[in-house]
């Protein structure tokens, strides 16, 4: 007993006091991609033939990554000769709306909260049911550890549920196997409504590394709604603490302010 | 080389895919059954689709005493008898072949598919009948965040007699997609075989591509993928203690553990930019360096976290309430464990000394040895003091490993692969042990790649563990094996 004790008071307090400071990342986090068209030549496509994924299009002549099929791998950035692409360190880039995880074009717009009916609902206490669909367990592993003491959840109210019957919604992770489709599916019925869809991932927004696989339905969009993306491969806890507080409005100023 | 039935190869050697013997069926049972008699492993075994049904089976043998592999092959045409009824440890890997070549391995005791999920994969489970005999089925879905898999368990009251675990939830593609390559998908197919051991699959591929390419690594490089390879077994080894912990209700332990781990993945971020080492190994080298200030950051930071995680694991030891559910629970007999061929924590812990790191060491591994850690008593304790004397051990490599770091390059060029060349890589994954094997076409593409994670070898000690065990302690032995399943579903 008293070694536990003692245990207790080297350990200390670990939880980080997120969202009023942040922890410093690695100075290597590969966080929101940063893209200068100034220095794309007329004709280079270097990165858009590196990208494993596809992620990278050229639309207009202008440079667009889509986050949602982004591995934050770098093979961009080490094949671009001029260093107009490169990953900056910000973590949050979660959005409401598919459309909104292609960057290049308008200014980036990161989750907006719910609507004040369902706020009211789920936002001092939101109920989820984790399902993994083909997922590698890099997201599952860093969903997973939200429940450790340094990310605390539970002082959100936010809380992984046994029974998708207790549940106010889904978080889904990996690129929905076929295997897994009527799982998801018939877990996705077993939440009583208004419900929602998170997707966290790579694969649960696209597909992932496995996009178009005739064994994969590339994201968790094709089998049930999604109310929620968090990009990432996996994406780093902070960004989907971020996202889902956002969502609930319990942070409303904008990224950057 | 060998017997003349088989080719011996040392892990990650290049070889000519035509200098594996291929033998008559019979001749192939006998040298496959020899070896495993003589004490050898079946480190890999399958088939290679050469029309509608029939398949190139390929056996790979590995000898740990010898740190060599035997690999031979047979050509079957419908049907073969079956390795399985003789030789436990072929039973998976003959129901993929099975299940992937369409050849039926006659008088094979179980066979199921390894990845059809649907009833109308026509595998039905197993049943006990008889009064006061039922039947619990849990999953795919769990209760935790973790990933899919069903459990058929018939149990007498609260006793398990058997437990069936049907996987292939998790199934994506990933062996068909790797063909053709290697391609700018391939190291990120590698990478996420098994999310949590990116790291280990990462070396695995890479070692198997730069033997085909005739690539030597830099030997700076070499230490960085041992050291990033150990610091992803301090994380889940920790991480697992935790887990243990807080399977059994000691909320201490569980809680630092959790953030302890997460320290090593830190810590792994600080070399790569990632918690689970993605951009970590390249083919020839390592994408990160290490500069001396970095070296030192990590060097300080696993000093306080070997310090936390050894007074967490400590408090394990000496609680007896925790002893008491870790003493005799799921334990294995280091015959079962050698019958069906089982690898990593889960045979160190049941006395089998097995560790490619000790017996086909590749990479930093020749010259820095880490002493294989094993235990006795082959419970759910013998599981988690495994991982705590390989948590020491680790630790010590990591810190001897950066304060002598080599100078050099880190990544060097990796040339076109060897046509018709055949390479079978090993490395010791934190679960066990991982195993490549490469074989190539005419023009130097993948025309065939086969991966076995260590998991693929265990579930079936799970399994075996739970009988005779009850039901309530099916968590606590799960957890102590901590299997993939989408390294085993591929």
């Amino acid at each position: 007993m008293l070694k536990a004790l003692r245990a207790r008071v080297h350990q200390g307090r670990r939880t980080i006091r997120y969202p009023d400071a942040t922890p410093g990342l690695s100075d290597r986090f590969r966080g929101l991609p940063e893209l200068d068209p100034s220095r794309c030549g007329p004709k280079c496509a270097e990165c858009i033939d590196a990208c494993p994924t596809g992620a990278i299009v050229k639309r207009d002549g202008q440079l667009r990554l889509d986050l949602g099929r982004c591995l934050f791998c770098a093979d961009c950035v080490n094949a671009c000769p001029e260093g107009a692409i490169g990953y900056g360190s910000e973590y949050r880039m979660a959005a409401r709306a598919r459309e909104d995880l292609v960057i290049g074009g308008d200014p980036f717009r990161l989750v907006a909260a719910l609507d004040e009916k369902t706020r009211r609902l789920f936002g001092r206490s939101l109920k989820l049911r984790q399902v993994s669909a083909g997922g590698c367990n890099g997201c599952e592993a860093d969903v997973s550890v939200l429940n450790t003491v340094v990310f605390d959840l539970g002082r959100f109210g936010i809380q992984f549920v046994a029974s998708p019957r207790h549940a106010d919604g889904l978080l889904v992770t990996g690129p929905v196997t076929e295997n897994m489709r009527v799982a998801l599916r018939k877990t996705y019925d077993a939440v009583p409504a208004p419900k929602l869809v998170i997707a966290v991932g790579a694969c649960a927004i696209s597909g992932g590394p496995f996009v178009d696989h005739p064994e994969v339905h590339n994201g968790a969009d094709a089998v049930v709604p999604v109310d929620l993306y968090v990009p990432g491969c996996p994406p780093h806890p902070l960004t989907i603490l971020d996202a889902l507080l956002r969502l609930l409005g319990r942070i409303e100023e904008r990224a950057g302010s | 080389m060998g017997s003349g039935a088989s080719l011996v190869l040392r892990n990650s050697q290049p070889a000519r895919a035509g200098d594996v013997p291929v033998l008559d069926v019979a001749a192939f049972t006998a040298e496959v059954q020899g070896r495993v008699e003589a004490g050898g492993r079946v480190v890999a075994l399958f088939g290679h689709p050469l029309g509608a049904d029939s398949a190139r089976l390929v056996a790979v043998l590995g000898d740990d005493h010898a740190g060599v592999m035997a690999l031979t092959a047979t050509d079957v045409r419908g049907s073969y008898p079956a390795l399985t009824p003789r030789c436990p440890q072929a039973h998976r890997f003959e129901c993929e072949v099975a299940e992937q070549c369409g050849v039926e391995p006659v008088g094979h005791p179980w066979l199921k598919p390894v990845r059809g999920v649907e009833p109308s994969a026509g595998a039905p489970f197993f049943e006990v009948t008889g009064d006061e005999v039922h039947e619990v089925a849990v999953g795919p879905v769990h209760a935790g965040i973790i990933e899919p898999g069903h459990f058929r368990f018939q149990c007498h009251g609260e006793t398990v007699m058997h437990l069936e675990i049907a996987l292939g939830y998790q199934h994506r593609g990933v062996e068909r997609a790797l063909v053709g390559g290697p391609s700018k998908r391939t190291i990120h197919y590698v990478e996420t075989l098994a999310g949590d051991t990116s790291v280990g699959h990462a070396t695995a591929h890479c070692q198997a591509v730069e033997a085909l390419a005739g690539c030597r690594v830099p030997a700076r490089a070499e230490v960085l993928r041992g050291v990033a390879l150990e610091l992803e077994r301090l994380a889940n080894h920790t991480g697992d203690l935790g887990a243990l912990a807080g399977d059994v209700g000691y909320l201490p332990t569980a809680s630092y553990c959790g953030r302890i781990r997460g320290d090593f993945l830190n810590m792994t971020a600080l070399l790569c930019g990632s918690r689970f080492g993605r951009g970590m190994v390249r083919p020839g080298g390592v994408g990160f360096d290490a500069d001396p200030t970095r070296a030192a950051e990590l060097l300080a930071r696993l000093e306080k976290a070997v310090v936390d995680v050894g007074e967490a694991a400590q408090l394990l030891w000496d609680e007896p309430s925790v002893q008491a559910r870790f003493e005799e629970v799921g334990a294995l007999l280091p015959e079962t464990c050698e019958a069906l061929g089982l690898v990593g924590v889960a045979a160190r812990a049941s006395a089998l000394p097995r560790d490619v790191r000790d017996a086909f060491p590749s990479g930093i591994f020749r010259f820095a040895h880490i002493p294989v850690s094993t235990w006795h008593t082959g419970d759910v304790f013998a599981r988690a003091y495994v991982r705590w004397l390989e948590i020491q051990r680790s630790a010590a490599f990591v810190r001897e490993r950066l304060t002598v770091l080599p100078d050099g390059a880190v990544r060097v060029p990796v040339g076109p692969l060897a046509a018709d060349g055949m390479v079978v890589s090993l490395v010791e994954g934190w679960r066990g042990e991982i195993c490549h094997v490469a074989r190539t076409d005419g023009e130097g593409r993948f025309a065939h790649y086969k991966v076995v994670d260590p998991s693929f070898h265990n579930w079936m000690g799970l399994a075996m563990a739970l009988r005779d065990q009850q039901i309530s302690d099916f968590p606590l032995c799960n957890k102590s094996f901590n299997l993939s399943y989408c390294g085993h579903d591929l």
